[in-house]
C-alpha cells in the first residue's frame, strides 16, 4: 500500500491541531493554507520532531506512528529540508550531503551521491563551507541532503520562504526537475499560490488546524485562489508539446480540452507542460466565433453556476468527456449568464484570452 | 638569583600542572554531559543543579575545602564508605585534590559549553535526527563539533583556574611537599619564609602563564568570530 495517511491530533496552547491527511505516494502533494494554520507543526509531527500525543502516520505501508508505536525521527525513512539553512557549519557542502548518505544501510540507497549533486547543480560547492554559500545554494545543498537518504517521504518545510525573489527563482527549476527524476512523494509547505500551481500535482488546503479540501492540482486550483491571500481565481491545464510553429512563435499544445496554442515553449514534442488560465482571462459564447483575434477556442461544458459578489458570476467548466472534473474556472458578470442561461449540462464556448506557461 | 634557580623546587610545579590536567580531563568528561543536559532540560529541577555547580564562583574556597575535608576524611559519610570498600586515603592525597579541583573549577568548564550548546538551538540536531543520527551519533558528530570554542574556552578557564586555585588545595591536600603542595601554596610558604627569590620565581611564572592562557583564548574567539563573519 503506497501513499501517505496521517491522523494527528495536538494541542499547542490555545491551538489545536486536528488534521487528517491523506497523500498519493508519488508526486509533490502541496499542503496550502495561511500563516499560522497549522501547515510547518503537521510536516514535524509527521517527521517525529513534534510528539503528537494522539496520532496515526503510515507511509507507505509502514507505521511511523499509532497508539503504540512512536518511532523517533532517526528511525523514520523521511527527507526534510527546514525553512532555512539547516546545514552543519563545520561540515563541507561535502561532508553534509553524505552525512546522511552514510548514515543509510548501502541496500538501502536509492539515489547516488553524484546523481544528487547534479540533479541540485552542487559540483562546483562541494569543498566550500556552508558559510561561504548564497542562500539558494545553501537550501540546494540541504535538499541534496535530504535526498540523499533516500528517503521514503520527502518533507519540505517552505523551503523558499527564507530566500528573496532571485534565488527562489534559482531554485523552482531544481525542485521542479526533481519530480521527473524521483519517485519519492514530498509534502511541500507552502502559503504561495504560485508556488504551489508551479511544483505540486496534489493539493490539500490546510486552516485552522484542519485539512478543509484536497484533490489533484488542476481540480483545486480554482479553489486556493477565492478568500486566499491572491484572491485570483487561476486554472490549471495539463497539455502536452504537439508541435512548434516558428514563423508565428507559437507552439501548438494538446489538452483534455483539445487543441490550444500557447507562446512558442522550449521543449520537444511530447514533453508535458502545465498551463495557467486565469478566471478573468474566459469568455463565454452560445455560438464558435470564426472571426476572433482569440486562438483558442474550446468547446466545454458547463459544471456548476455560483454568484460570486456583487453582479459576478463564477462558472466551472468540464471538458465535454471528462465526466465531472471541473478544471477550468472562468468569471462573467451575472447579466450575461443570465441571457445566456447557463445552467450545469449546457455546451459552451470557452474563449481564454491568455494562456501562461508555468515555468 | 642564580641561587634561587639551582635550588629550585620543581616538584610543586610538576604537580601543578598534572593536577591541572587530570581535574580538567575528568571535568570535561563529566560536565558535558552535564552541560548538555543544563542547555536542553526544561525541568525546574535543571534551575536547581545550575545553582549548585554556580557556588564555587561565590563560596569561599574555604567552605568548600571544609566540607570537603569533613565528608572525605576517613571518619567523614563519603571518605569513610570509600575506605571501607578498600579505597585509599582521600584527604591529604592526591586523588582528594582532584576532586577538590573538579569541585571548585566546575562552573568554569560547565558554564562556556552549556551556553555553547544552548547558542546551537534546534535546529541542527533536528537536522540530524532527519538524517538517521541517533542522539547519541549526533551528540558527538554534530553537538560537540559544533561547540567547539565552548570547549576551547572551558579547557583553558578550567586548566588555568585549577594551577591558580589556593585554599581548597591547602584545606583538602594539607601541604605535603611532592605530594599536596601546589604552586600557589609553595608560594605562600616561600613568603611566609622570607624566601622572595623563590616566591618571585614562582609568581612570575604564575602571572606569565595566566595572561597567556587567557591571551589565547581571547585571541582564538575573536578568530572564530572573523572566519563566521
Amino acid at each position: 500500500m503506497t501513499g501517505i495517511d496521517a491522523h494527528i491530533e495536538l494541542n499547542l496552547g490555545e491551538f489545536r491541531l486536528d488534521a487528517e491527511l491523506h497523500a498519493p505516494g508519488e508526486g509533490i502533494t502541496a499542503l496550502f493554507g495561511p500563516s499560522g494554520s497549522g501547515k510547518t507543526t503537521l510536516l514535524r509531527c509527521l517527521a517525529g520532531l513534534t510528539r503528537a500525543p494522539r496520532g496515526k502516520v503510515r507511509v507507505n505501508g509502514e507505521t511511523w506512528q499509532d497508539d503504540r508505536v512512536f518511532l523517533p525521527p532517526h528511525r523514520r525513512a523521511v527527507g526534510y529540508v527546514f525553512q532555512e539553512s539547516s546545514l552543519f557549519s563545520h561540515l563541507s557542502v561535502e561532508r553534509n550531503i553524505r552525512y546522511g548518505y552514510n548514515r543509510v544501510p548501502p541496500a538501502g540507497r536509492r539515489i547516488r551521491v553524484d546523481q544528487a549533486v547534479e540533479w541540485l547543480g552542487i559540483g562546483p560547492l562541494m569543498s566550500r563551507m556552508p558559510s561561504n554559500l548564497s542562500g539558494g545554494e545553501r537550501q540546494r545543498v540541504a535538499i541534496a541532503r535530504a535526498l540523499l537518504t533516500s528517503p521514503a517521504l520527502l518533507l519540505l518545510d517552505e523551503p523558499m520562504s527564507s530566500l528573496d525573489e532571485a534565488s527562489r527563482q534559482e531554485i523552482m527549476p531544481y525542485l521542479a526537475r526533481l519530480h521527473g527524476e524521483l519517485s519519492i512523494p514530498a509534502l511541500l509547505v507552502s502559503h504561495s499560490i504560485r508556488e504551489v500551481l508551479r511544483l505540486a500535482d496534489h493539493v490539500v488546503t490546510i486552516d485552522c488546524g484542519r485539512v478543509t479540501e484536497s484533490g489533484p492540482v488542476a481540480a483545486m486550483a480554482q479553489r486556493l485562489g477565492p478568500g486566499s491571500a491572491g484572491g485570483e481565481i487561476i486554472s490549471i491545464i495539463e497539455a502536452r508539446v504537439v508541435r512548434h510553429d516558428d514563423a508565428y512563435h507559437l507552439s501548438l499544445l494538446d489538452s483534455a480540452f483539445g487543441p490550444l496554442w500557447a507562446p512558442l515553449v522550449n521543449l520537444a514534442t511530447g514533453d508535458p507542460v502545465r498551463l495557467q488560465v486565469e478566471a478573468h482571462d474566459v469568455s463565454l459564447g452560445l455560438r464558435r466565433e470564426d472571426d476572433s483575434s482569440l486562438l483558442n477556442q474550446v468547446c466545454v461544458r458547463v459544471g456548476s453556476v455560483t454568484p460570486l459578489g456583487p453582479g459576478q458570476t463564477l462558472v466551472r467548466l468540464g471538458a465535454l468527456d471528462s465526466g465531472d472534473d471541473c478544471v477550468l474556472a472562468c468569471i462573467v458578470t451575472a447579466k450575461s449568464a443570465d441571457a445566456l442561461a447557463l445552467a450545469p449540462g449546457l455546451k459552451v464556448y470557452a474563449r481564454i484570452k491568455g494562456v501562461r506557461l508555468l515555468q | 638569583m642564580d641561587d634561587a634557580l639551582t635550588s629550585f623546587d620543581w616538584r610543586p610545579v610538576f604537580l601543578t600542572l598534572k593536577l591541572a590536567s587530570v581535574s580538567v580531563l575528568v571535568l570535561l568528561l563529566l560536565g558535558t554531559p552535564l552541560a548538555w543536559w543544563l542547555a536542553r532540560s526544561r525541568s525546574w529541577f535543571r534551575t536547581v543543579v545550575e545553582a549548585v555547580v554556580a557556588l564555587p564562583l561565590v563560596l569561599p574556597p574555604t567552605v568548600l575545602g571544609f566540607y570537603l575535608l569533613v565528608m572525605l576524611g576517613p571518619n567523614g559519610p563519603l571518605g569513610g564508605a570509600w575506605e571501607s570498600w578498600g579505597g585509599p586515603r582521600l584527604v591529604f592525597s592526591f586523588p582528594g585534590l582532584v576532586i577538590g579541583s573538579v569541585l571548585y573549577s566546575l562552573p568554569f568548564v560547565v558554564q562556556p559549553i552549556q551556553n555553547a550548546f544552548a547558542a546551537l538551538g534546534e535546529r541542527p540536531i533536528e537536522a540530524a535526527a532527519t538524517l538517521r543520527a541517533s542522539p547519541l551519533d549526533h551528540f558527538f558528530t554534530v553537538a560537540v563539533p559544533m561547540a567547539r570554542r565552548g570547549f576551547l574556552t572551558a579547557l583553558s578557564l578550567g586548566f588555568a583556574h585549577t594551577v591558580g586555585e589556593f585554599g581548597v588545595v591547602l584545606m583538602i591536600g594539607g601541604n605535603i611537599p611532592g605530594r599536596t603542595k601546589v604552586v600557589s601554596i609553595a608560594i605562600y610558604d616561600h613568603v611566609e619564609a622570607l624566601d622572595y627569590a623563590q616566591a618571585h620565581l614562582l609568581s612570575g611564572g604564575m602571572l606569565v602563564f595566566s595572561f597567556l592562557t587567557l591571551f589565547l583564548v581571547y585571541a582564538m574567539n575573536r578568530r572564530a568570530e572573523g572566519i563566521r563573519r
